[in-house]
């Protein structure tokens, strides 16, 4: 068992942090730890939880921002947001579930350390587009800010964007502020079943190309759909492309109506009530498909038209079932439990067709093994080994998280 | 010209100029080194004229693989290295020193390739910025940032100084709007970032860069975001009896669930300024005034725009306009986007970029008001007022030195206030040389430590574009 530091304020935590440094003792990083099973396994003699700096220090809904300390859970920011019809746009996934994990216990500084966006990140962008200022604490114990409270701000290098997605290996963030947006009064799903997926991707673009802002795009394969969508509405086995339209109820019925007359070539089109698409959604901000096994779970980014054709490649070599989503830019892929989850074939794959790939749910043994965050090209692999020394020269945030020896 | 203070040239390398130009010329095609000094002077300033330092020579290459040479050519020999675009910067981001190259991306401004399934488009960053635009606008499609200056503007410089522009309300800035980069290091490496996926694995190395101000390397390349237009999109104007009204309406706007595509704001003598330029219906009454963009179809802008309407009923709007034609909606734009040029047909201008929270907005008026008056200056105020960012243009007469440096220091003031009441010095300009010295007023020093040795990373030596963002006394001090 690694000892557990509790800080309860700043002060604290930038203490803690020099401590590690003055003793040379790596820290493991976490908020609530709902994510600690993904990256290259930890074997620190600490570990330090986010999770006693809480509360929300700053809200006004007509400036679109909101202030917390970095360990407030999401789940009660997402609460004072929907008191008054707003939300994080990005809506982060929630990896708890498919990682055995539970649902909503995440903390709003462990999603922007980790850079989390949901369905709706290829419209309105991801969630390091959303982060607006922080206050952390560098590997070097110091606590440092960057970034601010208002929307535009390029005040000084972009720290925030540098840190957001960094896995707690740069600095441990104290208090972040973000961009937040109302909610929208209705919600329309559109649904086709049994698109392959080449033209599952296509009419997805096609979608995406509209100026009806489709909020969401995904594509699941029937093994994942069954468990997304009623029975009513799919009686047999079939893949689901749905497609999300979010607006004014004035507005909906309209865009509702032009966005199926625009894809009407791609085959009969379902379209889910409000009801139906919170609930689909919600499916989707919880990978609830992915839920119920320990098989190898792959997040693969890449250009959105290049989705099917790299999935393609992979299913003639590999056993591997794949839902999409972001227009075919982002596949969730789960393999079969072999010796190295596909990782090989994979990568082979992704550095011909453009991309990377993250191993995100598999065991510590093949983790410990397996390059799980994307291996980067030697210039990248350069820079990024000195940001590294630059936040934190002695190395006792997350060590060797992301990748080895850094 | 006011004191600017300037890194102690070196001499050395000064004195080498000819043969290094020698140099240079084999680098790069012939025509491709200015060296004479009527060709120099075009980059011996930016947009922030009040500043200008003739550099050694400056460099337009046709490639990446030339950039990389120059730049290995300039590492081995000390030479300072200025990054330029268009020279729009208001903040003197390109200004050059004496013993300095300027390197300009203006010869390359090609578009390479342009995918509407993915909906991005390649770029050599020499394009200007409307040019993105403009090479999809045949499909239905735009590049969101729009700075005012995007006829000039390159997306080199929006790039460096991450810009944003009066729709970035809801489409967002640079640094929202761009997938993929290739950049040129001091040492001659070239290195590609990101890609044309959505998001990049690994420490955000593009966000990083994106707003680094010229201080990282040479962007040669960009794969930006490309969006679909909207069916349709018009403004309307609202005038009010006092910005506080008008402030109090935006907040109302926005707390009711609309986010309008653009809210700008502009006191009474900018009403007036830009009226007598564009003709586009501004009400001459009202003390402040706001424009108002919607999108959609017909019947949607005509819908949002009524409820607009009835939102800002208890703030007693006068001169209410909806735009009915594509014509008045092009006046009404042209207004605001020229108002920078029609400001300066009356006077000369230092242009502010502060943010403030939009709640402040009544009070930092107010307070900029006093400001002005204490230096004996008008003022005319433009407001990004969605997002905060308040454009003061602080008048004088740039021929009498004495006013000249009371305007600096007006504008100081201005953008302590706006960090005093919770914003920021720069909105979407940058830094620069103009605000390095009250970046203090912003960070702790631990904050800038944090920043520079990022700066060191890139560039050790700090040849690439140094004088810049960080005050002069810790300049390369980590």
């Amino acid at each position: 068992m690694s000892d557990l530091i509790e800080p309860n304020d700043e002060d604290e935590l930038a203490e803690a942090i020099a401590q590690a440094v003055s003793s040379q003792v790596p820290v493991e990083i976490c908020g609530a730890g709902s994510k600690r099973d993904i990256g290259r396994p930890l074997q620190t003699a600490a570990r330090l939880t986010t999770e006693n700096l809480t509360g929300i220090t700053l809200y006004e809904p007509s400036e679109l921002v909101l202030s917390a300390r970095a360990g407030t859970p999401l789940s009660d920011i997402e609460d004072a947001l929907a008191a008054n019809n707003q939300e994080l746009a990005f809506e982060p996934v929630d990896l708890g579930p498919m990682l055995g994990q539970g649902a909503d216990l995440g903390t709003i500084g462990a999603v922007f350390a980790s850079n989390l966006s949901g369905s709706r990140r290829i419209q309105i962008g991801a969630a390091r587009d959303h982060f607006l200022g922080m206050r952390a604490v560098s590997g070097r114990g110091e606590v440092f800010k960057s970034g601010g409270r208002v929307m535009k701000n390029v005040t000084g290098y972009d720290l925030c964007r540098g840190v957001a997605g960094s896995w707690g290996t740069l600095a441990v963030m104290s208090e972040v502020t973000m961009k937040v947006l109302p909610k929208a009064q209705a919600t329309a799903t559109l649904i086709f079943l049994g698109l392959t997926d080449q033209v599952a991707v296509d009419a997805m673009c096609a979608a995406m190309g509209t100026p009806f802002e489709v909020s969401g795009a995904v594509h699941l394969h029937k093994d994942f759909a069954k468990q997304l969508v009623d029975s009513e509405i799919m009686r047999r086995p079939s893949s689901v492309t749905a497609l999300r339209l979010e607006n004014f109820k004035t507005s909906l019925d309209y865009r509702v109506g032009r966005l199926t007359d625009s894809l009407s070539a791609y085959g009969k089109i379902i379209e889910l009530d409000d009801a139906a698409s919170q609930d689909f959604w919600a499916g989707m901000r919880t990978l609830s498909f992915l839920e119920g096994s320990d098989n190898p779970v792959w997040r693969i980014s890449t250009a959105p038209g290049n989705g099917a054709k790299l999935v393609s490649a992979l299913a003639k070599r590999l056993d591997c079932r794949a839902s999409y989503d972001w227009s075919g830019g982002l596949i969730w892929l789960q393999t079969a439990p072999t010796s190295d989850a596909g990782a090989s074939e994979i990568r082979r794959v992704v550095a011909e067709i453009g991309g990377y790939a993250n191993l995100i749910r598999a065991d510590a043994g093949l983790r410990a093994t397996v390059d799980v965050f994307q291996p980067l090209s030697p210039g990248v692999a350069e820079l990024t080994v000195k940001l590294k020394e630059s936040f934190d020269p002695s190395g006792v945030l997350n060590p060797g998280r992301m990748y080895l020896g850094i | 010209m006011s004191g600017l203070a300037v890194l102690e040239p070196d001499q050395e390398v000064i004195s080498r100029r000819d043969q290094l130009i020698r140099g240079l010329r084999e680098l790069v095609p012939p025509e491709s080194v200015v060296a004479d000094e009527d060709g120099r002077r075009a980059f011996e300033t930016d947009a922030l004229t009040a500043y200008k330092q003739m550099p050694l020579a400056a460099v337009l290459p046709t490639t990446t693989e030339q950039i990389s040479r120059v730049l290995k050519f300039c590492k081995a020999n000390a030479i300072k290295v200025i990054a330029r675009g268009a020279g729009t910067s208001l903040c003197g981001g390109a200004l050059p020193s004496e013993d300095s190259i300027v390197l300009g991306v203006s010869k390359m401004n090609a578009v390479l390739d342009i995918n509407y399934e993915n909906r991005a488009a390649r770029v050599q960053t020499g394009i200007t910025n409307i040019e993105i635009s403009n090479a999809v606008s045949p499909n239905g499609f735009f590049y969101a940032p729009d700075p005012s200056s995007q006829l000039a503007c390159t997306l080199a410089g929006n790039l460096a100084m991450n810009s944003g522009g009066a729709h970035c309300l809801k489409y967002g800035v640079t640094t929202n709007n761009v997938l993929g980069l290739k950049i040129v290091l001091m040492d001659g490496e070239i290195i590609d970032i990101g890609g044309d996926e959505l998001d990049a694995s690994g420490y955000d190395l593009l966000g990083l860069i994106i707003g680094s101000e010229g201080q990282f390397g040479i962007i040669t390349e960009a794969t930006v975001r490309i969006l679909r237009s909207a069916e349709g999109a018009r403004p309307m104007l609202m005038g009010f009896s006092s910005s506080e009204a008008a402030g109090k309406c935006v907040s109302a706007i926005i707390g009711s669930g609309i986010i309008p595509v653009a809210i700008e704001f502009m006191d009474k003598p900018a009403i007036h300024v830009c009226e007598e330029f564009a003709k586009a219906g501004y009400p001459l009454d009202a003390e402040a005034l706001l424009i108002i963009e919607v999108e959609g179809s017909e019947e949607e802008i005509e819908d949002r725009l009524g409820a607009i309407q009835e939102i800002a009923k208890p703030y007693k709007p006068s001169g209410v306009k909806v735009s009915q034609s594509a014509a008045e909606s092009a006046a009404i734009w042209l207004g605001r986007k020229s108002a920078f040029g029609a400001v300066g047909r009356i006077s000369d201008y230092y242009c502010m970029d502060g943010v403030i929270p939009l709640g402040k907005l009544s009070e930092v008026l107010t307070e900029i008001s006093n400001i002005c008056e204490r230096h004996k200056l008008r003022v005319a105020n433009i407001f990004h007022a969605g997002d905060g960012n308040l454009h003061p243009l602080i008048l004088y007469h740039a021929n009498d030195h004495a006013e000249m440096e009371r305007a600096e220091l007006c504008g100081a003031e201005v953008l302590e206030l706006c960090v005093e009441v919770g914003g920021c010095l720069t909105g979407e300009h940058g830094v620069g040389v103009e605000k390095r010295e009250l970046m203090t007023k912003q960070f702790t020093q631990i904050d800038l430590e944090h920043q520079m040795r990022i700066k060191t990373i890139f560039d050790p030596e700090w040849l690439l574009n140094p004088a810049k963002v960080f005050p002069l006394n810790i300049h390369h001090t980590v």
